[in-house]
């Protein structure tokens, strides 16, 4: 009696539930907007205050510009918000020219009176640089990257010479100081935005509703959900053909699993066990470049048996750095012959390397009057970083590697704040490690890493002092000639080939993945992501 | 008709004072200082600390505590998210309409499916189809929500890429919220192209929706049955065929009604898993209701709003149960047969 009834009812409610499932797959519905799947919440959406990765993601290239910037694929220094520059002959004074006719943003929350000029960029540096200046202490007065330089004490003034050109004047020669000022952290606000936030009484207001010059204007954030931009129409290079939306999701794999029906276009960080996943499947691309960093093996110098070169010589012929890469990176990395990585402009293709040769490798040690059977400790970073994804499985295969040639290896790791203590105090032998910098000059991988100053302050792992060569990394810093420059570079390989403090093992690629309809998707290796420039074909 | 109103009403404020007390006493019970939990506010220092501590009666005793924490509550002063630092009212009012739309949807689904194949299943009785369709629902109402919900994103999202994962609408769509129930915002809200929003929005709401209400269909389905069984057994309608009515008017007449009747109170149980089951499925499909917010107050530790978060829940729930079972009092004629008949 009831079955009449029954059935129609059911296969009506069956064919409305259905009715939204048409086979058409879900991607090739939403077409306009540019969807980032990001990994977190930005701190502030002003990097000045803030050097994590992923409050430049958000900011830094989005809603700003800097008055250089990098070339992604170069890695050399190119105008932006400055149209030229000049150094003095003695290297102490910066002529900036800048560029005119730049609009600010205009939204709901402030119309600018007038275009970019040489007051707003007195203004964003003086803010970090003068502890007196009125926005200092504003958002907690802490910025980070340039008290880590020490950038504010290296400039002795900043001067106005016309609206439109600027004079920075430093205390010692540096180099690396277009480098800095290129790096995702220095970027140029709004002094007039400043100025009215001010008389208002919301001078916090600056680092929280942002106004930049940049392709993006920031609309809307909410903390753990999204973060919306609309497209800066008055932008004074291209303007972005999509308005763009940072999806906040932290999870890796739902950030896959989002690229995968199209809800993202690109996701930050694609955790390496998805490469795979992603690689497979032909509507998703896995862009990769060899980043800014380099996992190496440092020993510890200024113990016996260490200090002497040729024991450490010994020890870097007795591993094959192929199959470290093979088994640790995954192939996600490219053997490190020096400090650089090919990213970098000063990077020698031809440097000098070790390679696995064990019976080389037991002479020296029988040269320096080593004895089989002898022991030592290499220290394994507990943490994963993309230098070194697994430092205790590269441990283990060293441990082979050096019991070949009859040295003992004990394995030693501790957490990781125990850990970075004990390196500081040189309690190791050896140990794996790595670095990565913050941007494209040379002088941020060879001054941290070797030099005599950086033992104190723990970045030199293998607690090596040098004068010849902290002396060649000074005169590179005494010159702008990129030429002059990178032969000293060059003399500073040798050096370190020579005397091998550590052995440099790999560097590790940075990953990006997106959809194969997004182009103008560039690795940017020298910081935050760059969407202004990405398009996304349409159906 | 007064009195059953007026029980119901006492019922439920005690059941409320309860709630309250509870959710106050978190304030002395969460490892931080009591005036953070109940403020969301971290003092900057003791004069601020003094300020708030007076302006919240906390030097005062428990009881006068509690007076002004209910004075607050009713006055809409919630305190603000520790880790925000927004409005917990505001917060709580733009989650909890995404879970009610969501728990809403999948309840009409239950509905709709449940009781014309519980009913089914009860009228053929024992035969082939009701033991099929009775298997069916006992293997889908052991099944974890969890489960199925992955099971659906696996198959649906990702295999096939039919349908998206997460969220209520592509953010590409910017829709102020202004009732938080979204199809209403989106028919609210200009400058869109609104049939495509809606679509998008059907999209998203597919797979969370299915996920819980097949479990509680199920369930539906077992009681439903059951019910029906009961009153074909019954005299009455053993009555009602010597009399000559047809299949059809006994089903109608007196069937449907009878077996749903003592079926109500076990819906109104069926709604608080499936109140429970949507704020899983929530953080599943990333929903912004009010179950992925609390897991999201549970990571960062964020006692106001876990304090808050809780006493609106429950107080949700209360309210949902004792409007059902005063619905069921009403048109339930056996129970109270005197107020029945001054409806």
């Amino acid at each position: 009696m009831f079955n009449r009834l029954a059935w129609p009812v059911t296969t009506a409610v069956v064919i409305v539930m259905l009715g939204g499932c048409s086979p058409q797959k879900y991607s090739s519905n939403i077409n306009e907007g540019l969807v980032y799947c990001s990994e977190s919440d930005p701190i502030s959406m002003n990097p000045q205050l803030d050097t994590s990765t992923t409050t430049a993601d958000a900011t830094a290239h989005q809603i700003y510009n800097r008055l250089l910037e990098f070339d992604p694929e170069s890695g050399r220094i190119r105008p932006s918000l400055a149209s030229s520059w000049t150094i003095s002959d003695n290297g102490l004074v910066y002529r900036f020219e800048l560029r005119q006719g730049v609009q600010f943003h205009n939204t709901a929350y402030f119309t600018p009176s007038r275009t970019f000029s040489a007051d707003d960029v007195l203004f964003s540096f003086n803010r970090w640089r003068l502890q007196e200046h009125e926005f200092h202490p504003v958002s907690g007065g802490y910025y980070p990257y340039f008290e880590s330089l020490g950038l504010a004490d290296n400039i002795a003034d900043i001067k106005k010479v016309n609206s439109h050109r600027i004079e920075i004047t430093l205390r010692q020669r540096d180099s690396s100081f277009l480098a800095n000022i290129a790096s995702d952290f220095s970027v140029i606000l709004s002094a007039e935005y400043g100025d009215a936030l001010m008389s208002a009484g919301i001078p916090e207001q600056i680092d929280e509703l942002p106004i930049g010059t940049g392709p993006f204007k920031y609309s809307d954030y909410k903390q753990n959900h999204y973060i919306r931009y609309d497209i800066n129409q008055a932008y004074w290079q291209t303007v972005p053909a999509h308005s763009l939306i940072f999806d906040i999701t932290p999870k890796s794999s739902l950030r896959l699993a989002k690229l995968m029906t199209g809800e993202c276009d690109a996701v930050a960080f694609p955790a390496r066990v998805d490469h795979a996943i992603i690689r497979e499947r032909e509507d998703l691309v896995l862009a990769e470049k060899a980043g800014l960093n380099i996992g190496f093996w440092a020993f510890n110098t200024q113990r016996a048996p260490f200090d002497n070169p040729l024991v450490r010589k010994a020890l870097a012929y007795a591993i094959d750095k192929n199959t470290l890469l093979e088994a640790v990176y995954f192939d996600s990395a490219i053997r490190a012959k020096s400090l650089l990585p090919e990213a970098s402009w000063a990077y020698q293709a031809d440097a000098n390397d070790t390679g696995y040769n064990p019976v080389l490798a037991r002479k020296l040690l029988d040269e320096a009057g080593i004895k089989p059977g002898f022991t030592m400790s290499i220290w394994a970073i507990p943490v994963e970083r993309a230098y070194n994804p697994n430092a205790r499985k590269m441990a283990e295969l060293i441990q082979r590697y050096l019991a070949e040639i009859d040295v003992e290896v004990n394995i030693v790791s501790y957490d990781w704040t125990t850990f970075r203590r004990q390196l500081r105090q040189g309690n190791h032998d050896s140990v794996l490690i790595g670095w990565s910098a913050d941007n494209g000059d040379p002088d941020n991988f060879y001054r941290p890493l070797l030099s005599c100053d950086a033992i104190p302050s723990g970045t030199n792992r293998a607690r090596w002092c040098n004068r010849a060569y902290d002396d060649i990394l000074d005169r590179a810093l005494q010159t702008e000639n990129i030429d002059i420059r990178k032969a000293l570079y060059l003399q500073a390989n040798e050096l370190i080939f020579d005397k091998l403090p550590l052995v440099p093992i790999a560097h590790a690629f940075r990953y990006q993945a997106y959809r194969e309809e997004l182009s103008g998707m560039v690795i940017n290796p020298y910081g935050g992501v760059r969407l202004g420039g990405v398009t996304k074909a349409r159906d | 008709m007064i009195r059953i109103l007026l029980r119901y009403l006492v019922l439920f404020s005690l059941t409320f004072l309860t709630l309250s007390a509870l959710s106050f006493s978190l304030v002395y019970l969460f490892p931080t200082e009591p005036v953070t939990t109940l403020t969301g506010i971290t003092p900057q220092n003791l004069v601020q600390h003094e300020a708030l501590v007076t302006q919240y009666h906390l030097d005062d005793s428990y009881l006068v505590q509690f007076a002004h924490y209910l004075g607050d509550l009713f006055n809409g002063n919630w305190g603000v998210s520790l880790f925000s630092g927004e409005p917990l009212l505001d917060e709580i009012m733009l989650a909890l309409p995404a879970t009610i739309e969501l728990s809403a949807y999948a309840m009409s689904i239950v509905l709709v499916v449940g009781i014309p194949l519980g009913c089914y299943s009860g009228l053929k009785a024992y035969t082939g189809s009701d033991y099929t369709i009775n298997s069916v629902s006992v293997v889908v109402n052991s099944v974890p929500v969890v489960w199925l919900a992955v099971i659906f994103i696996l198959t649906f999202s990702l295999q096939f890429g039919w349908l998206p994962l997460s969220g209520r609408i592509n953010l590409l769509f910017d829709i102020p919220s202004q009732t938080g129930f979204l199809f209403i915002d989106i028919l609210l809200t200009d400058n869109i192209d609104t049939a495509r929003a809606l679509k998008d929005a059907f999209l998203h709401l597919i797979l969370p929706t299915l996920a819980i209400a097949f479990i509680s269909t199920a369930a539906l389905v077992r009681i439903t049955r059951r019910s029906v069984i009961d009153v074909l057994n019954q005299p009455y309608i053993i009555a009602a065929r010597a009399k000559g009515l047809s299949s059809r008017q006994i089903f109608f007449r007196h069937v449907l009604r009878n077996a749903l009747l003592p079926a109500l109170p076990l819906l109104a149980m069926q709604i608080t898993t499936l109140i429970t089951n949507a704020m899983i499925v929530e953080t599943l499909f990333s929903w912004p209701g009010i179950g992925s917010w609390l897991i999201q107050a549970i990571y960062q530790r964020d006692y106001s709003a876990l304090r808050m978060g809780m006493l609106a829940v429950s107080t949700l729930v209360v309210m949902i149960t004792i409007a059902i079972d005063l619905f069921n009092r009403l048109i339930d004629p056996s129970r109270e047969k005197y107020e029945s008949v001054t409806i």
